[in-house]
């Protein structure tokens, strides 16, 4: 014991450890505080909450699991894309690849079953903010922000859907983007483009309506590979990560976390 | 007796069934909440529909279907969705009964005290953390991700889904065309969503469990989300199979069921049913009753809603904030409407202008 003590105090009290953690241990309040504070993670709390809003039954923990997943998928993500090519010639073969050449390898189950969570984590997150009342003012932006991150949640799996480019991806994709075709005036087959001719050429057509700017061609093909591609590995998690900033952010200045006000 | 409870069960599953019934069982779950709520009545409801969901696992189509690697988020989604509402239900009825003696709620009531966030936050984070790794792990080393033939723009399966999320959207293009059900309604979903807290102007109920003090914002946000998203998403995953046909859990998804396609247009029924006469030839007058209707149900019932049973609605969100909630409101309850004219009276298209692609 007195070994362990030993041991313990010279690890705590040595210079390296000291230039990491610049407190004592988090057992007085002082250092509790400093446990967050001096934390570039952690010191997005406060300091201080309010009992009831931390409690799981009220909470649920939803947008910390909504969260924590994001950062889960990211991490899987990044080593997928060390194996995968996005081209109709390869993305099939790559993911094939990792199933049949990693011995119990499960990154791409990770990321899967981590996505259908995701997407499941953020509708009750929003369930239990409504619930509780809690996008009232003065929160009403950080609801509209929230919203607008549940769709860019469902935006990321729907793009990540397509890239093992196999049955399941291509027409799921081409069912769901179909939709675009029939968008009011920008979708060939939507009320109103037939208005917009110039002269007698129409304006919207299959080559240049909503459904392919959304899939960059007239059917679900390589281009629309790349161009998921990108969305769902650079462009998407990229707003989200700034929104995902702002919505934590405003949760501090909108009153902190959720309770009566 | 096996035969006859499946029957029951594939009757009850029909649409026009399931989110009836699932309405009134909502309904009557916040009418008679106090003592809905209690674990002596939520509880074996509880062991019912666990009992309801392992027996008919012995059933061949309903296991192959439940536990479709992909499917098996909407089954977490039915269990997390009907545990949470009871949750928050259990702590809007305990709310509202300490409201009723004069107390605060239960969270103000804890209010004054305020907790370090180390370690009474910080642990739960990790411990929470910690199990969802856990259960990743397991739930992936136990279930491979599927991969199906190599894309083949050829071959088009049958039935064609979209993303689990996005079924409830596809079923509802079950009643309407694609621009309605595809890109308005997803669009005016969103819209609404954001502009929720700009409506509902009710100061009561910010941060804690209610019922009594929001039961119309409460009512409506559950019905949209509970039946007409959720329950949705379920119907189009578990029960519609191939060309879109409805099958009951148990039934084997026969890619030549016949189902007869008897749905007449509002025009249709006019001209040719009740007047007995050809269409006539000008679009305008053939679409001319649909156009009105449609036109009474969101210019005319706003403000006669506003002088009957909305009455405070106005007083208290004034005209545009009462005409926006008027119009979400009637746009959420235009999908409802239009399925049980299509369930009764087999109706199609409200208004049918085909040549234009603008079908209601």
């Amino acid at each position: 014991m007195a070994l362990t003590d030993k041991l313990v105090s010279t690890v705590t009290e040595s210079q390296v450890w000291k230039s990491i953690f610049r407190h004592g241990m988090p057992d007085t309040p002082r250092n509790q505080a400093l446990a967050v504070l001096s934390n570039v993670f952690l010191h997005l709390h406060p300091i201080k909450a309010r009992k009831s809003g931390i409690k799981l039954q009220y909470t649920w923990c939803m947008g910390g699991i909504s969260f924590f997943l994001f950062l889960e998928l990211a991490v899987t993500g990044i080593l997928l894309m060390f194996y995968y090519r996005p081209t109709a010639e390869y993305a099939y073969m790559d993911i094939e690849a990792l199933g049949d050449h990693v011995p119990i390898g499960i990154m791409r189950e990770l990321h899967r079953w981590g996505a259908h969570l995701m997407v499941l984590a953020v509708w009750l997150h929003m369930f239990r903010v409504f619930l509780t009342g809690s996008y009232k003012p003065p929160r009403e932006f950080n609801w509209a922000v929230g919203v607008i991150l549940l769709t860019l949640t469902l935006l990321l799996s729907f793009t990540g859907y397509l890239l093992p480019w196999d049955q399941l991806a291509i027409w799921a994709i081409t069912v769901g983007s179909n939709m675009a075709r029939a968008t009011p005036f920008l979708g060939h087959e939507g009320p109103g483009a037939s208005l917009l001719m110039l002269g007698d050429i129409p304006l919207v057509h299959a080559g240049d309506d909503a459904r392919f700017g959304l899939i960059a061609g007239r059917a679900v093909g390589e281009a629309a590979l790349l161009r998921f591609y990108v969305l769902h590995c650079i462009a998407i998690p990229f707003v989200v990560m700034i929104l995902i900033s702002i919505h934590f952010w405003r949760v501090r200045k909108d009153g902190g976390i959720s309770g009566p006000l | 007796m096996v035969e006859a409870a499946k029957a029951i069960v594939t009757f009850l599953t029909q649409p026009e069934w399931l989110i009836t019934l699932s309405g009134i069982a909502m309904a009557l779950f916040f009418w008679k909440r106090d003592q809905l709520v209690h674990p002596r009545v939520m509880l074996p409801v509880a062991l019912a529909s666990t009992l309801f969901f392992v027996l008919s696992c012995l059933n061949d189509n309903f296991r192959a279907i439940v536990t479709k690697p992909d499917n098996i988020p909407i089954v977490l989604l039915l269990v997390f969705v009907g545990f949470l509402f009871w949750l928050a239900m259990y702590q809007a009825v305990e709310n509202d009964k300490r409201i009723a003696n004069g107390l605060p709620p239960q969270e103000a009531a804890d209010e004054p005290a305020k907790v370090t966030v180390w370690p009474n936050l910080v642990y739960t984070e990790m411990i929470c953390i910690i199990l969802m790794t856990v259960g990743l792990v397991i739930w992936s080393v136990f279930i491979k991700a599927p991969l199906e033939e190599p894309a083949d723009p050829s071959d088009s399966p049958n039935p064609s889904k979209a993303p689990w999320y996005f079924l409830g959207l596809q079923e509802m293009l079950v009643y309407f065309d694609p621009w309605l059900a595809g890109v308005v309604f997803p669009g005016l979903i969103i819209v609404g969503l954001v502009a929720i807290p700009f409506i509902d102007r009710n100061p009561k109920g910010s941060g804690y469990y209610t019922f009594a003090e929001r039961k119309f914002a409460i009512s409506v946000f559950c019905f949209g989300f509970l039946v007409l998203w959720v329950l949705m998403v379920m119907l189009g995953t578990f029960l519609r199979g191939p060309n879109w046909n409805f099958f009951g859990p148990y039934e084997h998804w026969d890619v030549h069921k016949l189902v007869p396609l008897t749905n007449v247009n509002l025009s249709e029924y006019i001209y040719v049913k009740w007047m007995g006469q050809q269409l006539p030839e000008s679009i305008l007058v053939r679409e001319g009753p649909g156009f009105v209707l449609i036109g009474l149900y969101f210019l005319a019932l706003p403000p006669l809603m506003a002088k009957t049973f909305f009455k405070n609605f106005l007083r208290d969100l004034g005209f545009i904030r009462y005409n926006l909630m008027a119009f979400l409101f009637l746009f959420m309850l235009f999908l409802p409407i239009k399925m049980v004219l299509r369930w009764t009276m087999n109706l199609k298209y409200i208004v049918a202008i085909p040549e234009w692609f603008f079908n209601i």
